[in-house]
């Protein structure tokens, strides 16, 4: 049995796991639409206003139904005893890691990054930012899901984790949401938006590199505790 | 090379005795630093020619700023040493140090929002610096209420080990990202005025001031960790022995 | 590798919250034997297993498997230990077949026969496609024990394997102990139910008799 394999049996399991629980699935999106409804409620609905404010709010928006989600990453897991098991495979615990931020960004961030354009035309952004909205969550989304799901490790043996774990991440999520959000209004005012795109591919490489340690290193603490 | 210095340092007994005979003198220092930084910059140093006599918060803002940024790193790097070597006064120095940082960020924080007002003319401002600083606080105020949130102190400190390296890593990021996104706005924000360099008469004060702070933070540390020591090792007999000569 | 699997645990020290669970606990657990934890709710049974599965770190000591330290070569010790815990690691939403897939899939990949006989062997033949939840706690456990039908592991470390299971279920899986343990298996178990078994490869370790 090779190591990949127990990768891939995870990630489909997890997978299996969301399509069944439709309702988690499209939570999140609701939330995301949701949250971005209330700035121009919030705020008025000037064009002017809005077209300033897209690119931010679709990001914040993303960051904050990203959160929503990440909080079940392990918990029903971690309550029925499956994380042992998953601890306790024979392949290395920073793989099997890997494959649930990596469903976990297929059942969240990817549907959330193909809803975007929806958004963006809602707040009047030009339709030639519309591939840089796409590209840079393309792009954050991933990183949003391995630095939250360090959070969630860390917060999952805790009745109320919820909370805790967005004060714990937020302040982590900020870089991807500047560069982010920079590169949106770098499209909105026609200018080069690729130097964005290449530093959140730098955060993306660096987060695949380290953030798998530190997820299984908090699993390991948690499942400990 | 042999580790005993290390591995003796790392005994919360010889730690305790140790700090204890340490205390004083750190106490008594930071205190004669502190009231003569003070007082030297507060009452006697000439007042600045642009900001007149309100740049004398400076005496306060920088020492505690300098002391958010190095308690973290310290704080971090001793999350690393008890993480990877397993010691366990180096994870109970962690739980102690978030706690101190927090306050120095937050002091930080509220003398330059007072130094603000009359130099910007406003409270706050989204400066680079404050930003950072703000962003500080909220990692701080993550490590304090983690800890808080485990009912187990052994696995409170191992997670806040992890999150304080991870929050190590970040930090660079952070800050980098916050000056390049206060740039980008600058339209926005009033840039602060470089001097070109402190005069002497100030940075003397400031330089003992700053050395008052940093050993007053390490007597609170001690005070702290000492507390720490005692309620972790209460059921050994080297405690019991020293609680109960004292009662 | 000629020579037997065996585990040894040498000076196992576990502190919890300062307070000393068991200490300089050495024991040797070979091939064809079977051991049950026992002592008193308290005496650690439940996180000398942890400890010796790898999921918790709060010990010193040293645990050896096969003459080398477990933490040398995690994935190795690993893939050689099935463990079973309080909670029995079943996906109320998944079916009892789906949960098998997916347990044992991360060992080896298993045949739509292999499992359904599985399931024959705990008597969930029939339940193979309800899901879970509607399974009572019971038939979950057992879920969970079909695995070790499936198993090609050789240390079976079971904590309470005997929660919600009838007599007769009781019995059968004495029986299954003993045939892992004398076709070459180790088991190492703690139970409060009294062991009803005739092997001469039984031994028992009571923990908490000092204090």
């Amino acid at each position: 049995m090779s190591v990949s394999q127990g990768v891939m049996v995870v990630l489909r399991r997890d997978l299996h796991l969301a399509f069944r629980n439709r309702g988690d699935l499209i939570n999140p999106l609701i939330f995301f639409m949701l949250v971005a409804t209330l700035f121009p409620l919030g705020v008025g609905p000037d064009p002017d206003t809005l077209l300033v404010m897209g690119g931010g709010v679709i990001w914040v928006s993303a960051l904050l139904a990203n959160l929503l989600a990440m909080d079940s990453l392990f918990r029903s897991d971690f309550e029925d005893g499956s994380l042992e098991q998953l601890m306790l495979g024979p392949q290395p615990l920073w793989m099997i890691a890997m494959a649930k931020v990596i469903s976990h960004w297929l059942v969240t961030g990817l549907p959330l990054t193909l809803l975007s354009p929806v958004l963006a035309i809602m707040f009047g952004l030009p339709v030639t930012a519309l591939p840089a909205i796409v590209a840079t969550l393309l792009l954050g989304t991933p990183l949003l899901s391995l630095i939250g799901a360090i959070g969630a490790g860390l917060t999952v043996g805790l009745r109320k984790g919820g909370i805790l774990l967005s004060l714990l991440t937020l302040p982590l999520y900020i870089p991807v949401l500047i560069i982010g959000t920079g590169g949106i209004d770098a499209a909105v005012s026609e200018m080069v938006w690729s130097g964005h795109l290449m530093w959140q591919g730098v955060l993306l490489v660096l987060g695949v590199t380290f953030a798998p340690l530190a997820i299984s290193a908090s699993l390991r603490v948690s499942i400990s505790g | 090379m042999k580790w005993t210095f290390f591995h003796r340092m790392s005994s919360p007994k010889w730690f305790y005795d140790f700090s204890g005979k340490c205390l004083p003198w750190v106490g008594v220092l930071a205190l004669g630093c502190i009231a003569t930084g003070l007082t030297w910059g507060l009452l006697f140093t000439p007042p600045d020619y642009l900001q007149g006599n309100s740049y004398r918060i400076i005496f306060l803002h920088v020492p505690s700023a300098s002391l958010a940024m190095t308690v973290y790193v310290g704080l971090a790097i001793t999350a690393g040493i008890g993480y990877i070597w397993k010691i366990k006064l180096a994870d109970m120095a962690v739980s102690c140090l978030a706690p101190i940082g927090a306050s120095f960020c937050a002091l930080a924080l509220i003398t330059g929002s007072i130094w603000g007002k009359p130099t910007w003319g406003t409270w706050w401002v989204w400066d680079a610096r404050l930003t950072s600083m703000l962003i500080l606080l909220f990692l701080y105020l993550g490590l304090v209420a983690l800890r808080e949130a485990f009912d187990s102190k052994e696995t409170a400190s191992r997670a806040c080990a992890i999150l304080a390296m991870v929050g190590l890593v970040n930090i660079p990021i952070i800050k980098f990202s916050v000056d390049w996104w206060n740039t980008l706005h600058q339209g926005a924000t009033i840039k602060m005025t470089e001097r070109p360099s402190m005069a002497l008469e100030m940075l003397v004060p400031l330089l003992v001031s700053i050395a008052g702070f940093y050993l007053f933070c390490l007597f609170v540390f001690l005070l702290r960790l000492r507390a720490e020591i005692i309620s972790r090792e209460q059921r050994t007999s080297w405690v019991r022995s020293l609680l109960g000569a004292k009662s | 590798m000629s020579q037997l699997p065996f585990l040894s645990v040498s000076g196992l020290t576990c502190e919890r919250d300062e307070r000393i669970l068991f200490e300089s606990l050495d024991f040797t657990l070979s091939v064809g034997e079977i051991l049950q934890v026992s002592g008193p709710n308290g005496a650690g049974k439940t996180t000398l297993m942890r400890v010796i599965a790898g999921l918790s770190l709060d010990f010193r000591g040293q645990i050896n498997w096969c003459n080398q330290p477990v933490e040398d070569d995690r994935p190795g010790f690993q893939s050689s230990l099935l463990y079973m815990g309080h909670q029995p690691g079943v996906k109320s939403t998944m079916t009892p077949e789906e949960n098998l897939q997916w347990a044992m899939g991360l060992h080896r990949s298993l045949t739509r026969e292999e499992i359904w006989g599985a399931l024959e062997k705990v008597k969930l033949r029939g339940y193979e496609d309800v899901p879970c939840y509607q399974l009572s706690a019971g038939q979950n456990r057992r879920v969970a024990l079909a695995r070790l039908f499936l198993a090609k592991q050789k240390l079976w470390i079971l904590d309470e394997p005997f929660t919600a299971i009838d007599k007769l279920g009781v019995a059968e899986l004495e029986q299954t102990l003993v045939d892992h343990a004398s076709s070459g298996g180790l088991v190492m178990m703690t139970t409060h139910h009294e062991m009803n078994v005739d092997y001469s490869g039984f031994r028992q370790l009571v923990l908490g008799e000092k204090q």
